[in-house]
């Protein structure tokens, strides 16, 4: 077990006494595969933290009336959990894992801007490190993660909460675009010869796809936090009533971005999942071009929707059906991607590792989470819902049955590359188990708390019928995803001590990043193969053609 | 293999992320524009043909530009230095005109706070001040490494992707220009 090599400094933390320079070289690296796997640490740390934070809320919420979180406090967990979970976590998991397989994928020894690369890291660390220092400043941010005006402006959000809040989220967004423009650059340039286009991995289809998201739909952002900083600092009134501003255009401008950033979101989990499913069921994706296609007309859709997130504002019925029929077109270009990884499955001879246990929990659990998607498209049913636990559980659904159970599928998938050792397949069916269990356990009931009128965000509720047993149900499902965490952590440290030699290529896997050593060295192909299909390495496998 | 220049490739991107930036923030300067029925607004506070004269020097400035790139191309470093130099003076012009227009409004107790107006006006030229400072900061570092025989024509296309930014912040200025000053006359 020990002759094989760890990636190194990997395993530092557990060492006595970490020399200095091993540190420095973390900290000085521009290595892509290594930042890779600072953006993975990182997401891990701040998933612990927000997972903690989930707990809180449900702890507060597990029996009607109870008071373990103040009112006050209750806020800030919320808004906490949010702008982590979607700033700190999910966007940067997926960027991490981009960041590290990308040029792999490619046949690159690095990505076009190595230096670029570390700047988007640690900028995007001291985003995370200013919007948990609100709470050392003794307040906070607490208006939600979307953070709606006038509540977010300085009449009624009067500490500093709310401005850590949004110079965090400039310090994650410059990284984020810094991030997207090395993605597309590396991607332009830096495919090996024989890689065009139409054999680019799917995984790397879907990041060019993001990229290209992130730089149209981050700007907004960025520029509506400008706009409410200067409300707040400077006293102007954008987004108050007060001096003849717009809350709406806050809605407006932030939604502009909230919407594709949805996509930002799912997109590099599409990858991950087309990348996944071929591989365990030895058979290559069905329908190549519709899947890369698809996530075009995803991407373009995507930014003509944002106002079905505002149908409760009052718009007026033209702008409600317009935005509720182009909310309802996006089903078309997912649901074509839901059918193409069916059909990839479909007669194969499938391996159920837990890796691939994981993509299929995302077919059935992101399926159930897009359905109740496209019932807040229909207007009325979202007048109904809005605001209630029915879009906390919808949610939930996509992002984490969604985005994370892909997320988990490639950790599993790829950990092997990364580490030069398996993760245990008996604790990744135990974590496999409790996390789907558990996230059902959490979520599926939350619908019909939302059904039964639960707005979401408030600390404490009446004893209605049910709702206390509803409660108590999604709290219990809480702390099994907890468990669920722990035993991925566990499994982490154990296999990375002494888990099974990988290999290059344990999977039998056909893109490039498995036809260099696990680890990969610091430059990463010593020869890359040729490449004369979106399989290469079946390929080289197999010179006279044959297919499947 | 390469493709694309990487330097031009990754500032197109750039740029083009910015381009929405400034289409936010120009989009609220319109939408606002007719939300301020009294006190300041352009057509009472600004003073156009002032800016003119600095919006030409700023628009000189990609021309300059454009000279120094050809001469650093033939390696006449001399003239390369020379026409730097100038877009550098010209674009500093420009910062200048604009601190003059500021310190002006600030003066007639004209400021963010004040209206709607005030808020949109230095949002926008503001954040385009800014762009252009960054670009100076760029120029500079150009030229002192130009001065220091560190930056020849094999750099070219360093100098090629600060250039790109430079000629875009320009066309961004003539957007604002027309819309916030050249409205005032019409």
């Amino acid at each position: 077990m020990s002759d094989v090599p760890i990636t190194p400094g990997l395993l530092d933390a557990d060492f006595p006494a970490p020399s200095e320079s091993r540190w420095l070289e973390w900290v000085a690296t521009v290595d892509h595969k290594r930042i890779g796997i600072l953006y993975l640490v990182t997401t891990l740390f701040f998933f612990c933290l927000g997972g903690i934070e989930a707990l809180l809320i449900r702890v507060q919420l597990a029996w009607p009336g109870n008071s373990f979180l103040s009112p006050e406090m209750y806020n800030q967990i919320f808004t906490m959990h949010g702008t982590t979970m979607v700033f700190l976590v999910v966007v940067p998991l997926l960027l991490g894992l981009a960041n590290y397989l990308t040029p792999l994928m490619i046949g690159a020894s690095d990505m076009a801007l190595p230096r670029l690369n570390a700047f988007s890291f640690w900028v995007f660390l001291f985003g995370g490190v200013l919007l948990y220092f609100s709470f050392v400043s003794g307040h906070a941010p607490s208006a939600g993660w979307f953070s709606y005006a006038p509540l977010s402006e300085k009449g009624f959000s009067t500490r500093y909460g709310l401005d850590y809040w949004a110079l965090a989220l400039l310090g994650i967004g410059v990284g984020t675009i810094a991030t997207a423009i090395n993605l597309i650059v590396t991607i332009v340039n830096l495919r090996t010869e024989g890689l065009t286009i139409r054999r680019l991995p799917l995984f790397v289809w879907m990041v060019f796809v993001n990229s290209f998201l992130i730089i149209f739909a981050l700007p907004a952002l960025n520029a509506s936090l400008v706009m409410l900083l200067i409300d707040r600092q400077l006293n102007a009134h954008f987004f108050t009533q007060l001096g003849g501003g717009s809350p709406i255009l806050w809605q407006h401008y932030f939604w502009s971005f909230g919407h594709p950033e949805v996509y930002i979101m799912v997109l590099p989990a599409f990858g991950i999942i087309s990348e996944v499913i071929p591989v365990f069921s030895r058979k290559p994706i069905f329908g190549y071009g519709f899947v890369a296609a698809s996530t075009v007309a995803i991407a373009l859709l995507s930014i003509g929707v944002w106002a079905h997130h505002m149908f409760a504002v009052g718009l007026g019925h033209a702008w409600d059906y317009a935005f509720g029929a182009s909310s309802l077109l996006i089903a078309v270009p997912t649901g074509v991607k839901v059918f193409n990884w069916i059909a990839t499955m479909w007669g194969g001879s499938i391996r159920f590792t837990t890796s691939m246990l994981f993509a299929i929990a995302f077919l059935f659990t992101f399926t159930i989470g897009g359905l109740s998607g496209v019932t807040f498209a229909t207007v009325p049913i979202d007048w109904q819902v809005t605001d209630s636990y029915y879009v906390v559980a919808h949610m939930h659904y996509v992002l984490f049955g969604g985005t994370l159970f892909g997320v988990m599928a490639g950790i599993y998938y790829w950990f092997p590359k990364m580490s030069g050792r398996l993760l245990s397949e008996r604790w990744g069916a135990v974590h496999f188990w409790l996390m789907f269990i558990g996230f059902h356990l959490t979520f599926f009931i939350q619908h019909f708390l939302g059904l039964d009128g639960m707005p979401r965000r408030v600390y404490t509720y009446p004893d209605h019928p049910g709702w206390a047993m509803m409660n108590l149900t999604s709290t219990i499902g809480a702390f099994v995803i907890g468990i669920s965490v722990l035993v991925l952590l566990t499994n982490i440290v154990v296999s990375l001590r002494g888990g099974e030699p990988a290999g290059d290529n344990p999977w039998n896997a056909w893109t490039l990043e498995w036809a260099t050593t696990s680890p990969p060295p610091e430059h990463n192909f010593d020869a890359v193969p040729p490449v004369h299909g979106p399989r290469p390495l079946w390929d080289l496998a197999h010179p006279q053609g044959e297919r499947a | 293999m390469k493709r694309f220049d990487t330097a031009k490739l990754a500032m197109s991107v750039f740029i083009a992320s910015e381009a929405v930036f400034f289409a936010f923030l120009i989009a609220a300067y319109v939408y606002y524009y007719g939300a301020v029925v009294q006190g300041p607004r352009a057509s009472n506070s600004l003073d156009p043909p002032r800016t003119l004269i600095f919006t030409v020097c700023l628009l000189s400035s990609s021309a300059t530009l454009w000279r120094a790139e050809r001469h650093l191309a033939a390696a006449h470093n001399r003239a390369f230095r020379l026409w730097l130099g100038a877009t550098i003076l010209l674009g500093a012009l420009f910062i200048f005109g604009q601190a003059l227009e500021y310190t002006g409004l600030i003066a007639k107790s004209i400021t963010p706070a004040r209206n709607l107006f005030g808020a949109t006006f230095f949002t926008l030229t503001g954040f385009h001040g800014l762009h252009v400072l960054c670009g100076l900061i760029s120029l500079s570092v150009v030229l002192v490494l130009a001065f220091m025989r560190s930056f020849g024509p094999r750099e070219i296309s360093g100098l090629g992707a600060v250039s790109m930014y430079w000629h875009f912040v320009d066309a961004v200025w003539i957007v604002i220009f027309s819309l916030v000053y050249v409205t005032v006359w019409i």
